[in-house]
């Protein structure tokens, strides 16, 4: 017995959903940051795991994960330095206090 | 019930519940050192999946790189270190419709199994992606390196401080 697509597929989207609800919960806005990352993360447990267990089991799959890393590495790195301007302006980390764009 | 199945099983605990930490934890360090062993079981789940070079980059990046910027980040802005608590209306809230989002996709997956399983993809692994990244996806690996050049130096623009400005003002 291998394991099957769907475990992979339900672990991916117990992942996603903690990530979720920490982005949207959590007051920090560091760990809604790395909330997000760990959302990509679960996408890219599917992309490998369809890799493996799709329709057409190829390569692609992993190279499209190795493009999604990427990318998340470069927002997380943008939206630090944002997080470091306003920190400058505001004094504060409170992702309730950023609210000048609300109204 | 074979060693492959284990595997899963005790990585899949292991990612679940270090986000379950994260999501409970106060301090904000603990958080993302939590976060940590997410970022592992998920790169020992690549190498069971026969993905090693993902694997490698997942530790390299993700357990590296991203959580030590993110510590960057903490350690950089000065606060108050613990969470405030939100209201519990909301939580309920969201964690109801959460619950309902996940459990209707959960519908779409439990017994999605299509096709078969991938035999060659262990072999040369890191050949094989080199492969693929040269011929067929040239274009886009490089367009890669151009989104990363521009986010190296947007972020630096954006985190300098503007003396300019000051000095004008004074």
């Amino acid at each position: 017995m291998t394991t099957p697509l769907s475990a992979y597929l339900t672990l991916a989207l117990i992942l996603f959903c903690i990530g979720l609800y920490g982005a949207l919960t959590k007051r920090n806005t560091v760990i809604v940051l790395i909330c997000i990352e760990l959302m990509l993360n679960a996408a890219n447990i599917n992309f490998v795991a369809f890799s493996k267990y799709g329709l057409i089991p190829s390569i692609h799959g992993q190279v499209f994960s190795l493009f999604t890393i990427t990318i998340a590495a470069a927002e997380a790195a943008v939206g630090l330095a944002i997080l470091i301007a306003i920190y400058q302006n505001r004094k504060s980390v409170h992702i309730d206090d950023y609210q000048s764009m609300k109204h | 019930m074979n060693g492959e199945f284990v595997a899963f099983i005790v990585l899949a605990i292991v990612a679940i519940s270090g986000g379950i930490w994260m999501l409970n934890l106060t301090k904000v360090v603990h958080m993302v050192v939590s976060l940590v062993f997410t970022f592992l079981s998920i790169a020992g789940l690549y190498i069971l999946l026969s993905a090693e070079f993902v694997a490698a980059v997942q530790v390299l990046i993700y357990s590296g790189a991203i959580t030590i910027i993110m510590l960057f980040g903490i350690m950089l802005t000065k606060h108050q270190d613990h969470e405030k608590k939100g209201s519990t209306r909301k939580k309920i809230f969201l964690f109801a419709s959460i619950l309902a989002f996940a459990f209707s996709i959960y519908i779409g997956i439990y017994n999605l199994d299509i096709g078969q399983e991938g035999t060659d993809l262990h072999v040369n692994n890191t050949e094989q992606i080199g492969i693929a990244l040269y011929t067929h996806y040239v274009i886009p690996f490089e367009l890669t390196s151009v989104v990363l050049l521009v986010a190296l130096v947007g972020a630096i623009i954006l985190a300098k401080k503007e003396e300019k400005e000051e000095k004008q003002d004074t």
